[in-house]
């Protein structure tokens, strides 16, 4: 089964925290250390970023960790390469976040194989919209039992919500706020409105909310009536700031 | 065979609507209205006037007579440089400015390269009233000073775009951002036929106005509406598509795309996307793209700014990948010669991306009989600089 499935289906005593990074950043090794670190430190799933050159939805801190992966030689072969045996030591749920762009150069199949070959769960791939992947890529998506994760945001309409959770099969990622990625001005009432709402729409699939989530705090306002949340800038920058010693730490701090 | 968009907001292989979905509703709000919009006869003749008493239009369609002689065939020149701002570009940011007016949008965002953009973005929006802020790439701010005082002088402000190659397509990406941003009270003016469906056919049909006055023109001249061959340089392609347009699916008209081939194709200096350019994605779209093996985007390199973009629109994606279009690149070196030329010829100073078009006389051998029209797509005044320095006048 899917771990991505399998994971939601667990009856989790804390809720779901998952985690992203930028593939190659801020070493261009440092991929598998990451990874063993936030499994080690209790994360519940990760998204490994590949990067790109430009990154439309993301601010700043993303914009800058993507650039200097790139600069560092992060290439989708190489980070196939370093993920080639990572089963052997993560056996938590594990998703590539990418645009479409360097997917599609590399072959949307051959990736996708490799995905799967390798023991990836999902993909999260922002500007690859519903109606595009299902007019040509559903089905090999299906063949490599890689789940599709698309997003939705304060301005989704209730319709398109509805359609977007037919489509999906493992969770929901729920954008908090209209903003790139990285915003800090914390949740408001806008926000719980919308997380109220959203959650009671009695959807089929699980609720993860992303964008804006850093700290504690955060965490439990997007968490209260959801499933469970993203954090990607600011773990970004607490890598910057600390490298990736200081990673369980920060995880500690956040739930 | 058509070349026009279809209903899926693709020509051929190109286009679609590669956008997150934090755009979404935006764009689908365009895409649901943009058509009803631009029928309605109110929209027609307030845009119709606005052309004829603010742009100026039409503009002439020039026989060039001298220019003519020198190379045994007939050329006319559309002389887009007449347009108020000194470009075709103000003939889409009129019709934009009125959609973004009659769907509620007080805030208007726009990127720019070399500034033309930006400054009949500012234009229309200093016309209306309506808040307007320009997304730049920094390096481009510090070429293009005159142009970024324009903008200021017109009331919009200038916001340097810092991130990536700090150029147009970064620029690009900063206005994108913003959008998703201010997804409720904002239009994006995009400057090109280029991003999300339905954008590229939005601005085409916005510029087609260009080739709709050339066919009325060419008739009182030759006898006939349409030319043997139509030519234009192409960066992302608005001046393009405009003088294609009502051309398009008349296959007797040949159609030149005339793209910047830089420092030369094989330099690694070029803009020339259909010869140096792979199918992939950029800004929403589908389309040809320098990129690399890995999927990332490349920095284009010209002497012309407006020609410096690293896609092309999805239409003449679609143009070059079928055949319908002949495309063809010219270098900084012979762009500029021609650029002078038509000077000392016609007394009329190009803009130098549009003397990339003016160049292709010396590569490729026109019959004596035959109509040519080329887009004189804007003027020389912006290039005073490059022309000053290339020629040591």
């Amino acid at each position: 089964m899917n771990r991505i499935k399998q994971k939601l289906q667990e009856k989790p005593s804390k809720k779901l925290l998952s985690i992203y990074f930028t593939a190659g950043y801020p070493e261009p090794d440092d991929t598998t250390t990451i990874l063993q670190e936030l499994q080690k430190s209790g994360v519940d799933m990760v998204e490994i970023g590949l990067p790109f050159s430009d990154p439309l939805a993301d601010g700043p801190v993303i914009q800058k960790s993507s650039e200097a992966a790139l600069k560092n030689g992060m290439t989708t072969n190489k980070l196939f390469s370093q993920l080639e045996s990572i089963r052997e030591s993560i056996d938590i749920p594990l998703l590539i976040m990418g645009y479409f762009n360097p997917i599609l150069q590399y072959g949307v199949e051959k990736f996708c194989r490799k995905c799967s070959e390798i023991g990836i769960d999902g993909l999260i791939i922002p500007d690859l919209p519903l109606e595009e992947y299902e007019l040509q890529y559903k089905e090999i998506f299906k063949q490599y039992d890689l789940l599709p994760v698309f997003l939705v945001t304060p301005q989704t309409s209730e319709e398109r919500i509805r359609e977007i959770d037919r489509a999906s099969e493992g969770f929901i990622y729920m954008v908090s706020t209209a903003a790139v990625t990285g915003g800090t001005g914390g949740f408001g009432e806008a926000q719980k409105e919308y997380f109220d709402r959203v959650s009671k729409m009695g959807l089929q699939n699980p609720l993860i909310v992303g964008f804006g989530i850093k700290d504690s705090t955060s965490f439990e306002q997007a968490t209260a009536v959801t499933n469970g949340a993203i954090i990607g800038s600011a773990f970004i920058k607490q890598l910057t700031d600390s490298g990736t010693s200081g990673i369980s730490d920060f995880i500690n701090s956040i739930r | 065979m058509s070349y026009q968009v279809n209903e899926k907001g693709y020509y051929g292989d190109f286009g679609g609507a590669f956008i997150p979905e934090m755009l979404y509703p935006n764009v689908e709000e365009l895409r649901s209205q943009y058509l009803e919009i631009m029928q309605e006869e109110d929209f027609q003749k307030e845009f119709r006037q606005l052309l004829k008493d603010y742009v100026g239009r039409p503009t002439p369609l020039y026989f060039a007579e001298r220019f003519s002689q020198k190379y045994g065939t007939k050329i006319y020149l559309k002389r887009e440089d007449l347009c108020h701002t000194g470009a075709h570009k103000v003939n889409n940011t009129v019709g934009q400015i009125l959609m973004a007016k009659r769907l509620g949008k007080n805030r208007i965002i726009a990127e720019t390269g070399a500034g033309q953009h930006g400054v009949a973005t500012a234009t229309v929006c200093a016309l209306m009233g309506i808040e307007c802020i320009v997304y730049m790439g920094e390096v481009d701010i510090k070429r293009q000073a005159p142009n970024v005082a324009r903008m200021k002088m017109l009331g919009a402000t200038v916001v340097p775009a810092i991130s990536g190659s700090k150029t147009l397509k970064d620029a690009t990406n900063e206005a994108i951002r913003d959008w998703i941003n201010n997804p409720l009270d904002t239009h994006y003016i995009i400057g090109s036929v280029v991003g999300p469906h339905p954008y590229p056919d939005m601005v085409a049909r916005f510029q087609s106005v260009i080739s709709e006055e050339v066919k009325i023109q060419l008739k009182e001249k030759e006898g006939r509406e349409a030319p043997d061959h139509v030519v234009a340089c192409v960066g992302g392609g608005s001046n393009a598509a405009g003088i294609y347009y009502h051309y398009l699916d008349n296959e007797k008209v040949n159609i030149i795309a005339v793209e910047a081939a830089g420092e030369g194709i094989l330099t690694g200096k070029s803009a020339a996307t259909s010869a140096l350019g792979r199918e992939g994605i950029i800004h929403g779209s589908k389309t040809l793209l320098m990129q690399t093996d890995d999927g990332q985007i490349t920095e284009p390199y010209s002497i012309s700014a407006g020609l410096d973009y690293p896609g092309v629109g999805p239409m003449h994606a679609n143009l070059f990948r079928t055949g319908r279009g002949e495309f063809i690149s010219i270098t900084d070196e012979d762009a500029m010669a021609a650029g002078l030329q038509l000077c000392k010829l016609e007394g009329i100073i190009p803009a130098i991306e549009t003397a990339h078009a003016l160049a292709i006389f010396d590569k490729r051998k026109f019959e004596k009989d035959e109509v040519v029209v080329v887009n004189l797509s804007g003027r020389g005044d912006k290039d005073l600089n490059t022309y000053i320095e290339h020629f040591n006048l």
